[in-house]
Parts: structure tokens; sequence; C-alpha cells
């Protein structure tokens, strides 16, 4: 089958690919970009692993076909550190520990900064809902919850 | 899966050995008491990896030409295979190779073993659960493999099947496997049954200790499948090179092991194959087990191609290791006083459709938290058309401790005792013959009640429709074959190798104990996880053993590394070797004239190594023996909802014996996740069959593990009771966290509802059920 040509913009950078009809974005970032930061735990957008933004709405990349990207822009967690310096998010949760094995990382990250852009200052309920599309098993999300709160409160400058 | 050797459960339970001020190299006794680095959070060395994606675990690792690998499994739960027809596959344009049980031939040699795991790899005559794989293909790319698998025809003749634990045990079950006669039992039975083993354990004469009781509690108590669920599926790549050797890359707790079993099914030498482990995206025992390694290698040898496979959520749901679901008797004596007089118990596990020692675990740490003079358990291994078990966490303790803990909790109730004090009258102590059979060395159960006992959950005020439960938990842990790298470098900074893979930030945790030895800042020292062609075998990351055991091993290295490191001192000094010793990361000369001497520090010996023989390195391989047994005590508050029976666990409190915590963050991060996965098993979690003997409900939408929002903080406790034999009092501490919950929530359920929860999950029509009966028998 004739593949589809596809301009994006992910991190900031212009893109283009071909991907076949079936293909996901999750599937074009990893097999065709060599974007391997999300991950596919599921397939089913039940673990979260794959969090992506698309357009500025938290989205997993399994359900979204890789020509939907048309013209739109994503963000992976490739792109949360400005150079070197990381995301307060990305320091504070190696800080507190707040990661084990590490493969739901990217996803809760993707998730945390969009639930922080939206409200600065979130209660540890809201943070937990928030996070609530973000299977972990490792770590029972105590760490996680509290690398949210200190990267909330670091980036209100309080 | 631990692998319990007669030595790894002797070693725990000697007394407290003499401690020696100056142990030689590989003197394992607790030597070190005080600590400069060991103790402290240090950030971990693939945490920015990590945060930015860049790490790499199984599924993001490709090779040139690589093809895609994918299995059909069997839809039905127990089938006898007639005929596979692969002849339209293998002619589809893009396909280049496709495999059956053919292409795996039996090299096992009579290795009973090693034939299951071959067997559940790839059915061979029979398709033994619903998802066992039948054939696989590799093709050029995912769709083409997708289109392939609908290409092949397996004739298929249904037979009867049996699920369930109960069920499978009755003399009219369907045989599982008819060339199965019960293990254990004198005489030898006539007849095949579903029961594949049955063990024994205990000492005293338990008919007696119920005669002296005042009461006696007596219940049946039953726990669901359920499912590791690690959320990076199984993944790997596998290339074969026409001149037989090959490379395996791969998710693993145990790279070592997975090549040793790879290729004895391939038929290959073990040092023909190489295996590199990837980063693990969490396994808790499911990925100590290979699944379809050995049929991305024979897609390989056969397409002469790298293959990848990746699992579906499905598959790993469908065909990799679940636990055992359970049904097990419990009988309880106790004195008014708050003796237990006698307990007993027949622990029933399923095993899948292949003998296993999930029963035999059961019944060895069922009651491994007491002290009693009368125990008796039997454990009985029982076969189902479910997958192949594997090991998850502390495997088959946690639901042995919910059947026992349950009846504590409710003989303490009944005898008008706090069930802490209860617990803590019976609970083991050093010098106990544990019910498994070895006496204990120090040991943490008593001192992890009493913490309980004064910790400020157990009095904070509990409000409406809310109960607390406490309960113990019991782990052997385990050391094991080990053998690690120490490698000085020009600059002085060390590198580590490993053998053991990193599961949960024991890199940080080894590179610590390196430099505690040493005397050097921790981030002088980076860990690496070798491959297996670079380090001789070591067992995998099971039974708590990755930190306990390549912590000692890398001590004995460091030793070893100091040795040499004096005698290069010595030799740029031009002194005798006994006038040097080893002290904070320096070579400090003693004796007469040598006191002008300006210390020696390790930068200064790296630098000079060309001129004084060369390279510095330490090296160290061992059986790591004495991992110290590991003790917890859980309390936990819940709520439950008495319109729909939902529970909701509003605190949660672990306290736990670490031996010596030498990453805190960590240790707690092993609490606090064993204490989630245990609070998804109590409450949620479970493997839903159907009538036709198929999963329904292999999906994380359907099998719910918590989410952020179903659970609270989870306060930690971190107890140091040093473990004798090892040099820092290291103990393992991943799994026993998992222990205690079922047990904890039960008994808090219980409380809070009024009614005694003897099923697992409490899931809420399981609650409303037990609560409507309740109040109908107007209990």
């Amino acid at each position: 089958m004739a593949g589809i040509h596809v301009k994006t913009t992910i991190n900031g950078d212009a893109v283009e690919f071909i991907c076949q009809p079936e293909e996901t974005l999750l599937d074009v970032l990893r097999n065709r970009l060599g974007l391997t930061g999300a991950k596919e735990g599921c397939g089913t957008g039940d673990c979260g692993a794959c969090s992506v933004m698309v357009d500025d709405r938290l989205t997993c990349s399994c359900l979204v076909l890789g020509a939907e990207a048309e013209g739109r822009s994503v963000e992976t967690v490739e792109g949360m550190a400005r150079g070197s310096e990381l995301h307060p998010l990305q320091r504070l949760f190696i800080e507190h520990a707040a990661l084990q094995c590490g493969v739901c990382t990217p996803g809760v990250l993707i998730a945390a900064r969009a639930l922080l852009e939206k409200n600065p200052n979130p209660s540890e309920e809201e943070i937990r809902f928030g996070l609530a599309g973000n299977l972990c098993r490792c770590t029972g999300y105590d760490k996680i919850v509290r690398a949210v709160q200190a990267a909330a409160q670091e980036m209100r400058g309080a | 899966m631990v692998t319990l050797k007669d030595n790894s459960l002797a070693n725990p339970t000697e007394a407290a050995p003499p401690t020696t001020s100056e142990p030689g190299p590989h003197e394992p006794l607790l030597s070190k008491h005080h600590f400069k680095s060991v103790g402290t959070r240090p950030l971990r060395p693939d945490g920015i990896d990590k945060v930015t994606g860049r790490a790499k675990y199984g599924a993001d690792h490709n090779l040139p030409g690589q093809l895609v690998g994918l299995v059909l499994r069997s839809p039905h739960a127990h089938a006898r295979i007639k005929a596979i027809d692969t002849t339209r596959a293998a002619r589809l344009a893009g396909v280049k190779a496709v495999i059956t049980a053919a292409d795996l031939p039996d090299h096992t040699g009579g290795d009973e073993g090693l034939f299951d795991i071959l067997d559940n790899c790839i059915a061979r005559d029979v398709a033994r659960y619903d998802g066992h794989a039948v054939a696989a293909v590799a093709a050029v790319d995912a769709a083409t493999a997708r289109a392939a698998l609908k290409l092949i025809k397996v004739s298929y003749e249904v037979l009867p099947h049996v699920t369930d634990v109960d069920e499978a045990v009755k003399a009219n079950a369907p045989l599982i496997n008819p060339k199965n006669f019960t293990r254990g039992v004198e005489p030898a039975p006539a007849r095949p049954s579903n029961i594949a083993k049955r063990s024994t354990f205990g000492h005293g004469n338990v008919e007696a200790g119920f005669k002296a009781a005042d009461v006696i509690i007596a219940r049946t108590y039953r726990t669901e499948q359920t499912h590791q669920g690690y959320i990076e599926p199984h993944a790997c790549v596998a290339s074969i090179s026409p001149d037989g050797t090959g490379e395996l890359w791969v998710c693993t707790q145990g790279h070592f092991a997975y090549r040793q079993w790879c290729a004895a099914i391939l038929g290959m030498d073990v040092a023909k194959l190489r295996v590199t482990s990837s980063e693990i995206g969490g396994g808790f025992g499911g990925k100590t087990h290979i699944w379809m390694e050995p049929l991305a290698l024979a897609l390989s040898r056969k397409a002469n191609r790298p293959v990848k496979m990746v699992m579906s959520r499905d598959e790993v749901f469908r065909a990799s290791g679940p636990t055992s679901a359970t049904s097990i008797d419990v009988k309880l004596g106790v004195k008014k006083d708050g003796t237990i007089t006698a307990g007993s118990a027949t622990l029933r596990y399923t095993n899948g459709p292949y003998f296993g020692m999930w029963a035999e675990l059961g019944a060895m740490t069922a009651f491994a938290c007491y002290d009693l003079e009368n125990v008796e358990t039997i454990g009985l291994e029982v076969l189902v058309n479910r997958p192949k078990v594997a090991a998850y966490r502390a495997p088959s303790a946690p639901e042995a401790a919910f059947a026992i803990e349950s009846a504590v909790d409710e003989a303490a109730k009944t005898i008008g005792m706090d069930p802490v004090a209860f617990r803590i009258r019976n609970a083991a102590r050093e010098g106990s013959r544990s019910s498994y059979g070895p006496v204990y060395g120090p040991i943490g159960i008593g001192p992890t009640l009493k913490a309980a006992q004064n910790h400020p959950h157990m009095k904070a005020p509990l409000g409406p429709n809310q109960g607390r439960g406490m309960a113990c938990g019991f782990w052997f842990n385990f050391g094991g074959q080990t053998c690690s790298d120490l490698n000085i470098g020009v600059d002085g900074t060390v590198t580590l190798s490993v053998g053991t893979v990193d599961v949960g930030g024991s890199r940080a945790s080894l590179a610590l104990c390196v430099a505690e030895e040493l005397g050097i800042p921790y981030d002088h020292v980076r860990c690496v996880v070798a491959d297996t062609g670079t380090l001789g075998h070591n067992d995998m990351t099971d039974g708590s053993r990755g930190t306990f055991s390549s912590s000692m091993a890398l001590i004995f290295a460091a030793r070893n590394a100091i040795n040499v490191l004096k005698a290069r001192a010595a030799q740029m000094w031009e002194i005798p070797l006994e006038n040097v010793v080893w002290k904070d990361g320096h070579a400090h000369a003693t004796g007469d004239g040598h006191g002008n001497l300006a210390p020696l520090s390790l930068k200064e010996i790296a630098a000079s190594a060309p001129n004084t023989g060369g390279p510095i390195a330490g090296h160290a391989e061992i059986t790591a023996d004495g991992a110290g047994v590991s003790f917890a005590t859980h309390i936990c508050d819940v709520e439950v909802d008495p319109e729909t029976g939902r529970t909701r666990v509003t605190r949660y409190t672990v306290i736990q014996d670490a031996g010596k915590a030498v990453h805190p963050a960590y240790v707690e991060g092993q609490y606090q996740g064993g204490a989630a996965q245990g609070i998804g098993w109590a409450l949620n979690e479970e493997y839903v069959y159907g009538r036709d003997g198929r999963l329904q409900n292999p999906t994380f939408l359907d099998y719910r593990i918590p989410v952020c929002s179903d659970l609270p903080m989870i306060d930690t406790q971190i107890l140091e009771i040093p473990n004798p034999n090892h040099p820092y009092g290291v103990r393992g501490v991943g799994e026993t966290s998992i222990v205690p919950p079922l047990a904890a929530i039960a008994n808090a359920v219980s409380n809070a509802a009024g009614v005694r929860m003897t099923h697992i999950p409490m899931s809420p029509p399981r609650v409303l059920a037990a609560m409507t009966s309740a109040d109908k028998l107007g209990v």
C-alpha cells in the first residue's frame, strides 16, 4: 500500500515522514523517527506510557494515527529539557527517587507538565487525578506525587 | 523465581558470628557499623537517561535488516494439535521464516524442568492454555507478519479443560497431564491426577496442640490469580549468524540464566550465545523466565536475519507468568492467655499446566513469623489450564500470609486480645525453630511489631465505615552465584561491572558500597550491568539478591583492589608492604622512618600504574551465602462504602527490617511499591476465566492495577537489624513488602464491614455480597 507523506512539527523542529495508513503516531515516533522515549505498554490507551502532547493536548500516541500528525505540533519527552538544562520535573524526579524502572517516567513527566501548565498549584488530590492515566507499577506513586508537588512549588517561584 | 538451595535455607538462620577487626578479602561476616557513603541518598547514575527518554529498554533496540517476529497462539484452553499447515504463510511475499515445534527439536536430554520450559515456549502436541504459542513467523514488517499468522492453519481436537483450583483437584476433573503422578506421596499413587506434588513442613504434634487449645479457628480462604503487571512488555532482538554464534538483546532479570536456557533449547554452546540485558521496565519475577526468546532465536536462525519480537499486552497477560490462584485451609488453636498451641494449613496453589514449587513456598512461609511448638503445613501443586506460573515478588508468600494472618487476627479478636500484642506474644525470635525447619538468627519480626505498636498510625482515630488492620510478613531472601569486576581508571575513577540486572536503583547502591570500602566519593564510582560475554555466571536478580549479593562481591573486589593499591604504594615509596595501610581513599605509610611520607591518594597511585605494574583491578566470584531473612509489619486503614462495597485505602504504613539500608530512598521505594502491588491484589486484580477456559480480561482496562488516584501516600519506617552474614549487615529488601498487604487490608475491611473477608480480591461485588449475607445471618 502506498505510504502517506506527512509534514509535522516535533519538539519544535519541522519533520517530514512517510507512513502506512494503519501506523500509529507512536509507531512513527519509535520506528521511523528514532524517538523511543515514548513507550508502548498496552497499545490500547490504558497505561499512558506513550503520552505526548499534540497541539497542547495530552494524548496517548498509540491511539492517534501517524497521518493525523499532519500540520500539528507534537511534543515528546525528548523535547522537555532545554539543551543540558533539565525541566524542573525531570530534575526533581531524580532528586526525589520518583522512578525505579523508569519505563513509565517519560509518559508521567509529559502528563505532569500538562497538569502544571493548566494548574500551577494543584492539591495532592488534583495531582493524583491528573496522573491517573499513567500506570506505574514500581513506586506506589508516593514519590512521584511528592516530586510533582516540589516541581509545582519551584515553578511557581514559591 | 527464587531458587531455594539447601545452603540458602540454612545460612540465614545461623547465630550471629563474632565480628573480626581485620576481615580477609573474602570474609563475609559483618565487620562495619559506621558509614560515610552507605546510608546517604545520592542521585542515581541512570537518572538523566531515564527522565530524558535516552535509556534503552527491550523494545528500544534495533539491528540493521531486522525482521518482525509474531506468535500464533492457541484460542483453546486445552486442545490436541493434530496438524499445522504453514504452507500458505510461508509463501506470502515478505515472510522470511515460519516455525513450529518441529523447528525446535527436543535437546533437553531428559531434564523435565527444561522440557517444560521448551513446551511452554512452543506447544509440541497439546496446547495447554488459552494463549499457548503454537507457531511463529518472521516477516519484513508487522503488517506482513500479522497477515502471515492468519494464513497458518492449525487443526485442533478440543479437550476438556479445568482452570479452577478447587475444581482441578476433584476426582472427576479433566486430567491436564496424564503422565502426572503426585510426587511426595508414599506409596506412589497408582493413578495420575492434577496434583503434581505434595510437600509437608512442620514440627511438634498438632493434634495434641489443638487438644490443648481453648479456642479453635478454622476457615478456608481463596485468592485469585494476578499478574506482575510490569509496564514494559517482554521484548528482544535475536541474531544468529551462519557461523552458529548468536546475540540476544532482551529485557530480563537474568541474562545469564536466559543464555543458559536459550542455548540449551536451541542446542547451542553457552559460549556461543551472548546476551545483553536492556534497561528493564519492571519485572517483579515475571522476567525470570524465558517466553518467546527461543522463538526469536529460532526464527533468526531460519531466516538468517535479526528478528525483533515484542509481546502485546494481551500476550503478556495470556502467556507470561501470572501468580497462582489458591485455596487454603487454616486451623489455629489458641489459649485464652494468648498462646498459639498449634497451627496447621493445607495450601492448594495452581501451577499452570507445568509442575512448579509454588505451594511448597507457600507452605514454607505460612507460619514463618511465629514461634510455634506444634505446626504442620501441606502444600499441593495443582495443575490447571492456565499460563505457566512465574515468580511474583516473594512468590507464594502473600497468599499464605493472607490466610494465616486472617486467622491470627480472628483468633486475637475471639479471645479479646489486641492483635499486635497477640502477635508479639507469639512472634519468632533469635533461636526459634522456624515452621519450615531452620533455627533463626537475629531477626526483625519482634522489632517491627513493637514499632507498629508504638506507631502513631495505630492510635489515629477512625471515621464511620472505616476499619484498621495489620499483618506481618516473611520472606527468605536469597544470595547465590555472583561475579563482579572493579576496574580503576587512569584518573582514579572506578568502573564496576556487575551481572545482576538493576531493577530498582541497585547501580546507585552498589556504587555506594564500593565508595565506602575504597574511601572515595560516590561520584567517582560508576556501575554498569555487563553482558554475558564479560563476566562469569551470575544468578538472576531475584530473591531480593541483587544488592545483597553484588555488594558482597564488590566489597570483596574492592578489598582485592586495595591489596594491589597498597602493593603499588609500597613500590612507589620503596618500603615493605606491611608498612602500608589503606584508610579514607589513601595509602598511609606506617612504622619507623616512614612517618614523613605524605599519604598517596588512589588517584596518584592510579596515575603511576603504568610504571608500577600496569592496570589496577579487583575481582570477585562468589556464592553469596547467608542472605538474612526478612520480616515486615504493615498497618492499613480502609473505608468501605456500604452502598457499593467499594473499598478505599485511606492510610498505609510499612515497617520492615532492611539489615542496613544502603540507599534509603530506594529501600523506601521497594517498601512502597510492594505495598501498592499488594493493595491492587487485595482489592481489585484478578484473572477472570470464562466457561470456555479463555481469559476474559487481558487488558489494563479490565485488569486494573492501582492508579495514582486509588492510593494514599505510603508511609515507611526502615528498621536496621544487621545481617551477621554480610560485611555491612545488608539484607534483601525487595520482596517482603508485598507479603503483608493482602492480610492487612482483609483485616481492615473485615473490621470496617463487620464480616470476615475470606476471598481475595475484595472487589466491590464480593464485599457487598459478604455484607449482605452477614446482615441476613444477623451477624
